[in-house]
């Protein structure tokens, strides 16, 4: 390299630490009009919650509770969020709940009313120690049972509490549930999980049909599955707390590492949140070419999930029909982007880059291949006698079920829920695309694989559409070098791989995010994994497991 | 019918009375009785390697791969270099394992396959265990295998190979009947059970799959599915199960004692083809066509043993094919296709081909 462009890179690398930052206070300039995506949430009295929260339930439809944020409000308190949505009348609801004790922290529970707070409000426990009353089964989710102290707290003292523990960690067989008297006292009851004649067989943590470090522990009966109970957290990398030490544009590096098969829509969706709510117009050609990844990487994701199921039903050929499609999808990734799965993208107000040239070309001939993938993929597995007798009718979530447990996405929408967030409430380019919302009702294996198939169709349905159409202009809206979100509480989310992916964002107006939370789009699917296989033979699990279709450090985080 | 010249039993004689003008005859027994022992494990081992990279470059080629490509040519020294690899490794015991058990599993699973492997009729003249009771005797010593599946499961004193050897013990038991059935089917048309005297039948009178037609063919389909079954291969290979119960019953085997089970595994499939080759194809006869008689010459200078290989790997291409696309079945409709389906039909056509038999229908060349 000669000395001049060394100079040159030089300066380039210094120039944006020369512009003083003093200069432009992020904050200093709100414009007038609210954020599109900011929340109010209503506070409510612990008193009238429970009530309140079955009205809406009720009366106001609220079928989904979309997502419980624990926060630690420091001098106001603790507590939760709670996001809900009437997936029939679209409508949204936001519920604040707040403790001032922060010794022994109790709320009530709403997993009597929806079936998905059981696993959200133990991730609340484990995160901010506030205990649910009435919940049957007050145990750690993510850490360790023996873990001291409650990481998410802005005053815990984590790695002073826990030293690096060289013992094995022992699951406790036993959990605890709190109740308050009528006297106002609490009443601890001890619940049993599992008891000593279960004939327990660890799923896991290292099992070729987890799909990555994932716990269960199940309970046998023959080969009949009398009981499943979760453990998770062994890749759990403490992302939300990091985050909170970061800047904006550090925490998206993380997005890509949660659901690495969603990593484009995961980052979509914090891009998102941010720009709207730090009001940064993105232009159409960023919009389009968004849609385009989304999609590509939604067809990558769906034919992951096709191998992958083929695998653990043993149908291993199949299995690399579908890695030599997802091959092409890569490669046009990695043209443009420079990465294959850990793909880093999106970016604050735009892309990273701009198309690579050859970028439509390579999409045209892409798809025709890969409509004929599918029609293999019919030949091969979806069509087989075995397969067909191995999914029908196994591991079915009725609609009600899958209303209460959250189970969004395809999985979801197998069993006659629509809840497709690229229809419900449009976001990107989806509104100038015409496409159909696949659903299904039979809500069994077969339902979500054939779902899934079909959303491949869909997708390259729209990126038809889209791939002549990408309009000119930047790639990439200059920013502020130090982007600073007002302060308020966003919410926004995108219709990822395996359902809805959301983003809770709350700014104190900093440079860093104050809490910043994931509607993770795995963690509802293995709360439900416990309903799906019960009384269902071993080997069926992992065709369930199979079609929920997870991912692990999306559970995690 | 010429095959004189590779009529193997003139050579065997020979050897015999040569060496009887030096010792007396119950040394001369023994010291060939150590000769064709080591021939066969010699055999058995060079065999399980050759199946080891059919298997993988076949595997590859139906799943639109190259296989092995980087030792040796065309990856011809992967399988040598594994098995390197897994004759150095560490045999790894559990503390809480039934010692015993848990030992002996691997090497009755390995002894089961090498007695029927020393059924087989390489040649005229050249198979080792011949006598009357042939076929019975073949199906009883493979039953062994499946106590030492049994054994390894409860030795093991794990839950994953426990529910796997439970899976073989069902799973094996039941496809046994099957196999048993279409084997006394062709029995009934031989009329022998010696298994020499069976290829004997089908070099003079035609491939029996030809001579039996339709219950032949019947049996040779339910055969092919029962074999597999047998093998512990896919689709049937839920014992192992690899997505559900990481290896079935040999997840706590390691080194050597876990390389028994894989070469088992891999001649008991060569073992299943070779004995499908020898009832309904013919073992080592030639391809006669009535009335061509200058290609039949032909065919008799093909070396019996060719012919038995030959017919031996083509079926096992049936095999791997039907390995390598089906899905896994689950363990209630394994036992289903079974006692529902194979075992009626094996005995419905068991019953058929003494019909043929009795009333003389089958073709005869």
């Amino acid at each position: 390299m000669s000395e001049l462009e060394e100079k040159k890179i030089q300066a380039q690398q210094s120039a944006p630490a020369a512009t003083p930052a003093a200069t432009c206070p992020a904050a200093a300039a709100v414009p007038a009009a609210p954020a599109e995506n900011e929340i109010h949430p209503r506070m409510v009295t612990i008193d009238e919650f429970h009530t309140e929260m079955e009205r809406l339930k009720n009366e106001e439809k609220m079928d989904m509770l979309e997502l419980i944020t624990g926060e630690d409000w420091q001098e106001e308190g603790l507590g939760c969020i709670y996001n809900l949505w009437s997936t029939d009348t679209g409508k949204r609801e936001y519920i604040k709940l707040v403790t001032t004790d922060r010794e022994n922290p109790f709320l009530p529970t709403v997993s009597d009313l929806w079936e998905i707070a059981n696993i959200y409000e133990r991730e609340v426990f484990d995160f901010y120690g506030i205990k649910f009353l009435g919940h049957p089964d007050m145990r750690r989710v993510f850490l360790r049972e023996d873990w001291e102290g409650y990481p998410m707290r802005k005053d815990d003292e984590t790695e002073q509490n826990n030293p690096l523990r060289m013992t094995n960690e022992v699951l406790a067989d036993t959990t605890t549930q709190y109740d308050r008297m009528p006297d106002g006292s609490i009443k601890e009851t001890t619940n049993v999980v599992f008891t000593p004649e279960d004939y327990m067989v660890n799923i896991g943590p290292q099992h070729p049909s987890t799909h990555g470090v994932l716990h269960f522990r199940v309970a046998l009966e023959g080969e009949r599955i009398k009981k499943i109970d979760p453990k998770l957290g062994y890749i759990h990398r403490g992302i939300e707390k990091l985050n909170e030490a970061y800047t904006y544009p550090q925490t998206l590096a993380l997005t890509d590492r949660m659901d690495y098969l969603g990593a484009t829509q995961s980052r979509h969706a914090l891009c998102m949140t941010i720009e709207k709510a730090a009001r940064i117009e993105v232009s159409d050609r960023v919009q389009v070419i968004r849609t385009i990844m989304d999609e590509l990487q939604r067809i990558d994701s769906h034919i992951l999930f096709f191998s992958c199921l083929c695998q653990d039903m043993g149908a291993t050929s199949a299995f690399l029909y579908g890695f030599r499609d997802r091959e092409m999808i890569l490669d046009i990734f990695e043209e443009t982007c420079g990465g294959r799965l850990i793909i880093n993208y999106n970016m604050i107000g735009g892309v990273s880059h701009d198309l690579h040239p050859n970028f439509q070309k390579r999409v045209k001939e892409f798809i025709p291949k890969m409509r004929q993938g599918i029609k293999e993929y019919y030949d091969i597995f979806i069509n087989n006698v075995i397969a067909r007798n191995r999914l029908i009718g196994v591991g079915v979530l009725t609609n009600e079920q899958v209303r209460n447990m959250g189970v969004t996405g395809p999985s979801g929408r197998a069993s006659g829920w629509h809840n497709d967030i690229r229809k419900r409430q449009s976001y990107a380019a989806y509104d100038k695309v015409e496409f159909n919302e696949v659903v299904r009702t039979e809500g069994d294996s077969y339902a979500r694989l054939l779902n899934r198939i079909d959303e491949m169709e869909e997708s390259l349905h729209i990126i038809e559409q889209l791939i002549d159409n990408i309009p000119e202009g930047t790639f990439q809206t200059k920013t502020k070098p130090i982007i600073k979100v007002p302060t308020g509480t966003y919410y926004s989310c995108v219709e990822g791989s395996r359902g809805e992916f959301g983003v809770f964002l709350e700014s104190k107006g900093d440079k860093s995010p104050y809490r910043l939370h994931y509607r993770s789009t795995g963690l509802p699917l293995v709360n439900a994994m416990d309903v799906a296989c019960r009384n269902e033979l071993i080997a069926d699990m992992m065709a369930i497991n199979g079609t929920l279709d997870y991912v692990v450090p999306d559970i995690d985080r | 019918m010429n095959s004189n010249i590779f009529d193997l039993t003139t050579w065997t004689t020979a050897i015999h009375d040569w060496l009887t003008e030096f010792i007396p005859e119950w040394s001369a027994i023994l010291l060939e009785s150590i000769v064709v022992a080591l021939i066969i494990i010699t055999l058995y081992a060079v065999f399980a390697i050759a199946l080891i990279y059919m298997e993988r470059k076949v595997c590859a080629f139906f799943q639109c791969r190259i296989g092995p490509n980087r030792v040796g040519k065309w990856g011809l020294l992967q399988v040598f270099g594994d098995v390197f690899k897994m004759l150095t490794k560490e045999i790894i015991r559990m503390r809480k394992s039934d010692r015993f058990l848990h030992d002996l599993a691997p090497y009755l699973v390995v002894t089961a396959s090498m007695l029927t492997f020393a059924c087989l009729p390489w040649n005229k003249g050249g198979q080792v265990l011949d006598f009357n009771v042939g076929v019975f005797f073949f199906i009883a010593v493979s039953g062994i295998g499946v106590v030492g599946i049994l054994m390894a499961g409860l030795g093991s004193n794990s839950k994953y190979p426990m529910i796997g050897s439970m899976r073989a013990g069902a799973q094996l038991i039941s496809y046994e009947i099957s196999i048993g059935i279409t084997m006394l089917t062709m029995v009934t048309l031989c009329g022998t059970m010696q298994i020499s005297e069976i290829v004997q039948q089908q070099a003079d009178q035609g491939w029996n799959i030809v001579r039996g037609h339709i219950p032949a063919l019947i049996a040779f389909l339910i055969f092919l599915i029962a074999g597999n079954a047998e093998c512990n291969r896919g689709p049937f290979d839920l014992p192992e199960g690899e997505s559900e119960l990481t290896a079935g019953y040999h997840t706590e085997y390691s080194g050597m004692h876990f390389g028994y089970y894989y070469l088992a595994e891999y001649l008991n499939l060569f073992i299943c083809a070779a004995m499908a080759s020898t009832i309904f194809l013919g073992g080592w006869a030639p391809l006669h066509i009535a009335g061509l008689d200058g290609f039949n010459e032909v065919m008799n200078y093909i070396p019996g043993v060719v012919w038995f290989v030959g017919k031996t790997f083509f079926i096992l291409v049936l095999l791997l094919w039907e390995r390598w696309t089906f899905p896994r079945l689950r363990i209630d409709h394994i036992l289903s296709l079974e006692w529902k389906y194979l075992m009626p039909i094996s005995l419905l056509n068991l019953l058929l081909m003494a019909l043929v038999v009795t009333l003389g229908l089958g073709i005869n060349v």
